[in-house]
């Protein structure tokens, strides 16, 4: 029998284990020697322009996959057309692909030699939009897509015979259902974007106060033994993907709270 | 002329997403298709050995998230208890946290100095934690709105007709859910072969032991083989390709009777 | 007519003489990442003498391997300076470096150092030599040479000791081979490796004195050994063919030669290419002490030891149990 504290004791364990541990240990780490270094660390010159970088690159990558991942999600749910499974499968794709490697593939089509190569496109903030996307691409049309299926299309069909257009359609029936799985999708985006290191870090050259993002000042810190800054700025990171979920939840409309 | 509108709008849609998909995905995968060179830089036994390493760690993965992913997001919705908001808040961080501090972290609490007394470093358990780390919020987050949004009354119509918690969950909430969870699996398995960060610095990258495919792709790189690295890619795509269709497959089979 | 056209000249010469007179260069340093410190505090040196006087520098550091290969790709540098010499050879290869880059009296060489043995606190197991480290039980940390460019240094600084013991090469390989069976963490960095040591495991990191010495200043408690027989590490830097300030970046490199920069890098842990500069700085000589020509030069060892498919290093690894 699967009783309710079963699954609580279990969930809650397993989250102990591989989330509250790992997670406190960080703040603790961040917070060892006092408030004044980890402060000192995050406020100095490169990790605030290491911010700024990392805050447009979310700030461009977020909302493109979240308009393409809605319009995804409608293309293989609702107009299912000869190539959606594939379609669906490719959509995960960069996920399967070492940061390494996804870094590779950008360096050999936009660097010297490549079919798209010269244009300014690497080790600038272009590159690093386009390693951004590519890594966070999956997310919202991951989470839009299983609600999409599961809501039926009868509402819809029934906004169509009365007359609405495919966009009224759009805003008064389906978007309010799959508004809470966008927001979901835009958190893991959000928070995709924020960490990711290895891809962003072979086509951004690493120019120091450059194109160096958050994810590349933590690990410059942490190769210069500077701890304290390395998990300060870790922590950073941390706060502003919790920052993101706070910001979706609260726009969570009151009469859907069960 | 509704009928109009309404036509142009699937076919925008769909060209606007495949175009999408098109620029960011596969032109980049095209390049790497096209530098592959050195189609035995996958063949050899080191290979063989970490990609078969990489695959099977990856699927288990998927089955633990499948289980795990779902008690979580279940207890996150269904249940009601103090500091719940803090925890669903907490999900996300294992992937906002870059995968230096994520192999940091687990260095420190679970390797040789562990505070808790658990050392699973350097061997193949570190690898099930960093990658069970990292794709921690996939199946959580993907089934949290599905279950959300799931109408109560036939659960509950079931449970006043004397079915159990379980029977209910099995019979009436898990067919409505596991498309999500598959959708959450997908996610969880692709990441897990591809995951480099935070298995490297937990696992000691052991040839026939610990060693990702990820590792050894980047071996392949750093000695001056970017044709063979590239070619690696190439056939590790194509692999995690065919999984992922065969998720969907999954999917489609389970949902056979919704249609 | 004359006046206009005293006029036009002198139009079209001032910009270029206010050019002259002061100097609005950018250079760009694209380098691996352990001499951050050092360059941080060798640029500023340099910009107070007249030749960087002006000079403004933007900098890059990341993995040696890394940084090579997003200069290959594109990224703009003027001065590259990388951990091995193999990483400038390949851009050589692709003409973004002139092939005389190491025809100087350095050989294009800018720094030094050696390779080292970490060990734990009072070295209990009594690492000293080679040979000591096939002693039963012990656990040898060192990056796999494949994952890590960097790491080729310690094989051939293993190999070369074995040689120095009086090994035939025939029996240095089988020392390779024997030795690699007590490695019990293969990280993909120098900086990973010695985390990994710090975090408990092992019981020696093969690693770089410079790296151990600036951990230690740092305050990380590294205890380092340096075998009898060791490798000299020498650490490449050139300026690229593409570079538009041919001139500035000459001077730069020019200027790195002199004793009060190659005193900054001894400050930081590395040992100076000018043998004046040592003064005063704690870098014990070794007596079996040999250079990478020992061993065959960077182009037969690359081709005999680290050839991805065929090399020897690749069969102690690539084969299971390795």
């Amino acid at each position: 029998m699967i009783g309710k504290y079963t699954v609580r004791f279990f969930a809650l364990g397993y989250l102990a284990v591989l989330l509250a541990a790992p997670v406190g240990f960080v703040f603790w780490r961040t917070f060892e020697h006092g408030v004044g270094p980890a402060w000192g660390a995050v406020t100095s010159h490169d990790a605030v322009h290491a911010l700024k970088v990392t805050l447009i690159l979310v700030a461009i990558a977020v909302p493109a996959n979240t308009i393409f991942g809605v319009m995804c999600s409608l293309a293989i749910v609702r107009h299912r057309f000869p190539g959606a499974g594939v379609v669906n499968a490719v959509v995960d794709l960069p996920l399967a692909l070492s940061p390494v490697v996804a870094g590779l593939a950008l360096l050999l089509l936009y660097g010297r030699g490549g079919w798209l190569g010269g244009h300014g496109v690497l080790f600038a903030l272009p590159g690093m939009v386009l390693a951004s996307i590519f890594v966070s691409l999956p997310f919202v049309v991951r989470e839009v897509v299983p609600v999409l299926r599961e809501i039926g299309t009868e509402q819809e069909q029934a906004a169509a015979t009365l007359g609405a257009s495919a966009f009224q359609t759009f805003r008064r029936v389906t978007w309010p259902a799959i508004r809470w799985a966008t927001a979901y999708g835009v958190v893991l985006t959000t928070a995709r974007a924020l960490g990711e290191f290895g891809a962003v870090s072979v086509v951004s050259g690493r120019l120091a106060g450059q194109t160096e993002t958050l994810t590349l000042y933590v690990q410059d810190r942490y190769v210069g033994f500077d701890t304290v800054g390395a998990y300060a700025a870790a922590g950073l990171l941390a706060l502003i993907a919790v920052s993101t979920l706070i910001l979706m939840t609260t726009l969570k409309p009151k009469e859907e709270t069960q | 002329m509704p009928e109009a509108r309404r036509s142009l709008a699937p076919g925008l849609t769909i060209g606007l997403t495949t175009l999408y998909i098109s620029v960011i995905v596969l032109l980049p995968l095209a390049a790497l298709t096209w530098r592959a060179h050195g189609w035995d830089a996958i063949s050899t036994k080191q290979a063989v050995a970490a990609l078969q390493l990489t695959l099977g760690l990856s699927l288990l993965i998927a089955v633990i998230n499948a289980f795990a992913g779902t008690a979580i997001a279940w207890t996150l919705v269904r249940d009601r208890f103090v500091g719940q908001g803090f925890v669903n808040a907490l999900v996300d961080l294992p992937f906002a946290l870059p995968t230096i501090v994520a192999g940091l972290t687990l260095l420190a609490l679970y390797g040789p100095k562990s505070p808790v007394g658990v050392n699973a470093a350097f061997t193949r358990w570190s690898l099930l934690l960093a990658m069970l780390f990292v794709t921690l919020p996939f199946v959580v987050r993907t089934v949290q709105p599905v279950l959300f949004e799931l109408d109560r009354e036939m659960e509950e119509a079931a449970a006043s007709l004397g079915a159990s918690r379980f029977t209910t969950f099995l019979r009436i909430v898990l067919p409505s859910i596991l498309p999500a969870i598959l959708s959450g699996v997908a996610l969880a398995f692709a990441r897990a072969i591809g995951e480099f960060g935070a298995v490297v610095l937990i696992s000691g990258n052991l040839p026939f032991k610990t060693e990702v495919i990820s590792v050894y792709v980047f071996g392949r790189l750093e000695s001056g083989d970017p044709g063979g690295a590239a070619a690696a890619s190439v056939v590790i795509l194509l692999i995690s390709f065919g999984v992922l269709l065969a998720i969907g497959a999954l999917r489609r089979w389970v949902t056979r009777h919704d249609r | 007519m004359r006046r206009i056209s005293l006029a036009l000249l002198l139009a079209l010469l001032l910009p270029a003489l206010a050019a002259g007179a002061s100097k609005d260069t950018k250079l760009t340093l694209v380098a691996y990442s352990t001499p951050k410190d050092a360059y941080g505090q060798l640029i500023s040196a340099f910009q107070k003498t007249k030749a960087g006087n002006g000079v403004s520098f933007s900098q890059s550091y990341g993995a040696s391997g890394e940084q090579s290969r997003a200069v290959a790709a594109g990224l703009d540098a003027d001065v590259v300076a990388f951990s091995l010499q193999p990483d400038i050879t390949s851009l050589v290869q692709k003409n973004l470096v002139a092939k005389s880059w190491n025809k100087d009296k350095y050989k294009g060489m800018v720094t030094r150092s050696v390779v080292v043995f970490i060990v734990r606190d009072g070295n209990p197991k009594k690492l000293k030599t080679w040979d000591d480290l096939l002693k039963p039980g012990v656990q040898v940390i060192t990056p796999n040479p494949f994952t890590s460019g960097g790491a080729r240094w310690n094989v051939m600084a293993a190999y070369g000791g074995a040689l120095r013991s009086g090994k035939t090469p025939k029996q240095a390989v089988d020392y390779l081979g024997k030795m690699w069976k007590h490695v019990v963490a293969q990280p993909t960095s120098a900086r990973e490796g010695l985390q990994t040591f710090l975090a408990g495991r092992g019981d020696v990191f093969l690693a770089y004195e410079n790296e151990a010495v600036f951990a230690q200043k740092k305050g990380q408690p590294v205890q380092f050994v340096i075998p009898k027989a060791t490798i000299l590490i020498e650490n490449p830097i050139a300026v690229t063919s593409t570079s538009k300030h041919q001139t500035e970046a000459k001077a730069f490199l020019k200027f790195l030669r002199t004793l009060d920069a190659q005193r900054i890098f001894a400050q930081n842990g590395y040992r100076p290419v000018v043998p004046a500069a040592a003064r005063g700085f704690n870098f014990p000589t070794r007596p079996q002490l040999f250079t990478i020509k020992y061993v065959g030069g960077w182009a037969k060892v690359e081709k005999r030891f680290f050839e991805p498919r065929t090399g020897i290093m690749a069969r102690f690894i690539g084969s299971s149990g390795g």
